[in-house]
């Protein structure tokens, strides 16, 4: 099992500098600067403030200058379009999404799997039909239009929910239900799909035969096996939640870590951008591991085949 | 199949039941007695205002935008401040008086500072920290974006752009009254150049590459009418001062000087009537030097992000900064320390970087703020209806127009531009397209005060048709192709079908539209890539010159490639005139001609629209939206309370 883990460990280190690469490079085909503003700078001006950034180094120094300023002082150098440190960005913007993300994982599992499980046990049945018809349209319909939606119908009605905003807890309700309810969908879907294949095999027939109560079948002998497909999924949709996301965090004014992606090149702010891709980039290399350490766990063939090798 | 669903029911039933309590619990645990957070903020006093973004930063000497403008107004305090509700008045501030020496010949100023002023830790304010923050701003290595601001003082912008050899020879011959000879020199940095000299300029070239330069002056490429001597004079002069290790800030005349600790002199490059008005704005705030030596003694002529941050900031305004959450919430409480603090009417300001205009509104609709920063286009009928009393539209000193690319054909021609201009409906397009009450421009400078706006500019299409036939193309016959360049807003696109379609109506031309991504539209039309181009100006300061002197041709701003030396020699003229009402009437004149000329088709003068609520007494209409927030006052309002 330790030989696994730093085997991927490893594996993931190797992503995080190809990601790095293929980031930088980008960020440096992007049109234009980051000093390219509406009012004409002078260009001595301008020569002055890549100085300060050292924008004025060559390609490859550069290149090599921003691993090498995390590694040795844990820099992940200044953000040009908000003036303070990329890495102290992130720890302002990124406990509002863990927050938000977390919230909003809760959310999608206990509306995604109960939902996949009723709809397995009640196969081809209209309350089957009726949650998978809800989650086909929970996938298909964008944040941009339920989260406005709760807003209106609910938010302005339901004294205590502010439309947007970020502060108290109550906060977090809207802005995680629109993020989740996406992942609650997919999730769903994924759980009926292997609650039935799991329900169509003979141990469970077994076990049923023997007289196992129904519930005890389901929780203890079906759920097990039904939700792998679920929680292969969760591992990096998780990362996806928590690193933030663009439209919730706009509509509902929230400070998390989303708006940066964005932001970051729209004002082709290369430190913000190669740091919040690093930080996602790590972030889904952790999950996809902790994903499969969870599955190896809960299914017994996977754990035997990394044993055997 | 038929699994034991009642058992598992059950556990769902129960799943569900705990989901639902702890949103129920959430959502109690905020709500009390049914007040909105509007109407909190109002018993406390506090301001709750919408300002689109995180700022770039707090310190008046790096930013340049609107946004921190509106933080940095609230936590720093110039010269002169403001007035409430009159565009054009400067209140006392840090200064209690001042006056031009000659009121006949305004290049002189003097501004008597007040004695009880002092920063927000005890510190007096005297004249020396309004030197030290002109210095810092103008400090080279800083790189502000707004250093030009300061352009008006005597030697600041030879200081700024490090004109070394200037400074050294400007007064000596044979350079005297004769400073041409030297304009095909590279004195600064040319990028073009194959030689690594020419690359520096010969200002900013060290002691060891001076003293090489002088062993062989072929290293540098000198134009042909540069003899010997004179080259001799320049690498002479350059290496003396470059051994003494001078700064050059010792080598300068700088016009700002303090008499004595309370009283500041301002000498100019010319007469400046207005030059009150140009104070207000934050480059001409002072900054603690004392805070900033904290870091280094010579860390305070660099970025240093931390001493703005809460902990760290000293400001001289009405307020001090007492909260900020990134992207969150900036919040700044009243200052104890500031001379005026009895008179200060709020308890506080909460701004709010709300990026997305729709969500604004809808919190604002919430009792979520006082202030909106803007409100869509597409709830202004709405809010009109629901809440008359609480939607303004305001005009704003700013002018949006359509450049031409002159030095590309057909808009070589002045009168294509014009037909161009004349042909755009501009009453249609704010009707149907904008729908944000704008007003059609009549000319390039909106109006204010006492200059008079222009106001030939307008629909005519019978006459945009002539005049496009008198240029050689009848019914846009032999028009060649031309391209439309924007921005990708949606906004933006939809604005830019309507004038397409108005061209090819009234003018029979095939106008394409090319829509950029906001950077790369920037980079495109500084390169002079483009045949039209969509864009805007807002001024920094209430005087005409603020939309007149970017045309000039070698403005960074122009990039339409026109210019012309009668327009550059009014603007030369008003410079030098000291009466206000006969500068307003050359600069009148300067505008008309440009008009004439049009190379920039001016489309609409800025409003701003937005929503504010009852409770906030004392926000009145300004063109520069500059609020001084120390005469705002907060009283809860009873015949208006939004209720859910």
């Amino acid at each position: 099992m330790l030989r696994f883990i730093i085997n991927r460990l490893l594996q993931g280190l190797l992503v995080l500098f190809a990601l790095y690469t293929i980031t930088f490079f980008l960020a440096k085909a992007m049109p234009g600067e980051p000093f390219t503003t509406e009012k004409n700078i002078s260009e001595e001006a301008k020569a002055y403030q890549r100085a300060i950034y050292g924008l004025d180094k060559s390609l490859f120094e550069q290149y090599l200058r921003y691993p090498i300023n995390i590694l040795t002082k844990g820099s992940f150098a200044l953000s040009t379009s908000k003036g303070r440190p990329v890495e102290d960005i992130i720890a302002q913007s990124f406990p509002n999404s863990l927050i938000l993300g977390l919230s909003a994982l809760g959310i999608a599992i206990c509306i995604g799997v109960p939902l996949g499980v009723i709809s397995a046990i009640r196969k081809n049945s209209w309350v089957d039909w009726g949650a998978m018809s809800i989650a086909m349209i929970g996938i298909c319909v964008p944040a941009f239009t339920v989260g406005p939606l709760l807003q209106i119908y609910i938010a302005s009605h339901l004294p205590g929910l502010k439309v947007a905003g970020w502060g108290s807890p109550a906060d977090i309700i809207l802005p995680a239900l629109t993020l989740g309810l996406t992942t609650a969908a997919y999730l769903a879907r994924l759980t009926r799909g292997g609650m039935l294949e799991i329900l169509s095999q003979d141990f469970i027939r077994t076990a049923k035969a023997k007289g196992v109560p129904s519930n005890k079948l389901i929780t203890k002998h079906a759920l097990r096996g039904g939700l792998l497909p679920a929680i292969a999924f969760i591992g990096p949709s998780f990362a996806a939640l928590i690193s933030g996301s663009f439209i919730v965090e706009t509509i509902f004014q929230v400070p998390g870590m989303g708006q940066h992606f964005v932001n970051a090149v729209i004002a082709r702010d290369e430190f913000l951008l190669l740091g919040v891709a690093l930080f996602f980039g790590f972030l889904i290399v952790i999950m996809n591991l902790a994903a499969d350490i969870l599955t190896g766990i809960m299914d017994p063939r996977v754990r035997l085949g990394s044993n055997q090798k | 199949m038929t699994l034991g669903q009642s058992g598992f029911k059950i556990y769902l039933m129960r799943l569900l039941l705990i989901f639902l309590a702890t949103l129920a619990a959430l959502v109690m645990s905020s709500c009390d007695n049914n007040q909105t957070a509007v109407d909190k903020a109002t018993d406390e006093g506090i301001l709750i205002m919408g300002n689109t973004s995180e700022p770039k930063g707090l310190d008046p000497h790096i930013v340049s935008g609107v946004l921190e403008n509106n933080v940095i107004r609230a936590l720093f305090e110039g010269l002169v401040v403001e007035h409430p509700s009159k565009d054009g008045v400067a209140l006392p501030g840090m200064a209690e008086k001042w006056y031009p020496k000659n009121p006949d010949k305004p290049d002189e100023w003097i501004f008597e500072l007040r004695k009880d002023a002092q920063w927000s830790d005890g510190t007096p304010i005297t004249a020396e920290d309004f030197i030290f923050s002109f210095r810092r701003i103008l400090t080279p290595a800083l790189a502000s974006d707004y250093s030009f601001m300061l352009y008006y003082i005597r030697d600041a912008e030879p200081y700024h752009k490090s004109q070394r050899t200037y400074l050294l020879c400007r007064n000596i011959a044979p350079f005297k009254d004769n400073w041409e000879i030297l304009k095909e020199v590279d004195l600064g940095p040319n990028g073009e150049s194959e030689l690594d000299f020419n690359k520096k300029g010969i200002d900013h070239l060290n002691t060891k590459e001076l003293i090489e330069l002088k062993n062989n002056p072929s290293l540098f490429d000198w134009p042909n009418n540069i003899s010997d001597e004179i080259r001799t004079v320049i690498i002479n002069k350059n290496l003396e001062f470059a051994k003494s290790g001078k700064s050059l800030w010792e080598l300068i005349n700088f016009g700002a000087s303090a008499e004595d600790p309370h009283t500041l002199k301002v000498k100019l490059n010319s007469p400046i009537p207005f030059l009150p008005e140009i104070t207000k704005h934050y480059t001409w705030f002072p900054v603690p030097r004392h805070a900033l030596e904290k870091y280094g003694k010579e860390k305070v002529w660099e970025r240093i992000p931390e001493w703005t941050y809460p902990e760290n900031i000293i400001t001289n305004g009405a307020f001090i900064l007492s909260s900020w959450k990134f992207n969150e919430h900036i919040e700044v409480k009243r200052n104890p320390k500031y001379w005026d603090a009895g008179n200060v009417g709020i308890n506080g300001i909460r701004y709010l970087p709300i990026s997305n205009l729709y969500t604004e509104d809808r919190m604002y609709f919430d009792g979520q703020m006082h202030l909106t920063y803007s409100l869509a286009p597409e709830l202004i009928k709405y809010s009109r209806e629901r809440y008359p009393n609480e939607v303004r539209n305001e005009l704003y000193l700013g002018t949006y127009f359509i450049r031409t690319n002159v030095t590309r054909k057909p808009f070589t021609d002045p009168r294509v531009r014009i037909a161009f201009s004349k042909a755009m409906n501009q009453e249609a397009l704010i009707e149907n397209v904008l729908k944000g009450g704008q007003k059609p421009a009549g000319g390039l400078v909106p109006p204010f005060g006492e200059y008079k706006a222009n106001d030939s500019v307008g629909f005519d299409p019978e006459g945009a048709r002539k005049l496009l036939a008198e240029a050689g193309f009848p019914g846009g016959e032999g028009l060649p192709d031309i391209e439309f360049l924007t921005t990708d807003k949606e906004t933006a696109k939809a604005m830019a079908e309507a004038l397409q379609a108005m061209w090819k109506q009234n003018l029979g031309a095939n106008v394409k539209i090319k829509q950029m991504e906001w950077t790369s539209y920037i980079t495109t039309m500084f390169e002079k890539n483009y045949d039209l181009a969509a864009g805007g100006w807002i001024g920094d300061y209430l005087d005409p010159l603020t939309f007149l002197d970017m045309w000039m041709k070698d403005g960074g701003n122009n990039r339409t490639g026109w210019h012309s030396p009668e327009f550059e020699a009014l603007l030369k003229k008003a410079a030098d005139t000291g009466n206000p009402e006969a500068r307003y009437r050359i600069l009148e004149e300067a505008e008309s001609l440009f008009l004439s000329e049009r190379p920039i088709l001016p489309l609409y003068w800025y409003t701003r629209n937005y929503l504010i609520h009852q409770d906030l007494k004392g926000w009145n209409p300004l063109i520069l939206d500059n609020h001084p927030y120390k005469f705002l006052k907060l009283e809860r309002n009873q015949n208006n309370r939004s209720e859910k």
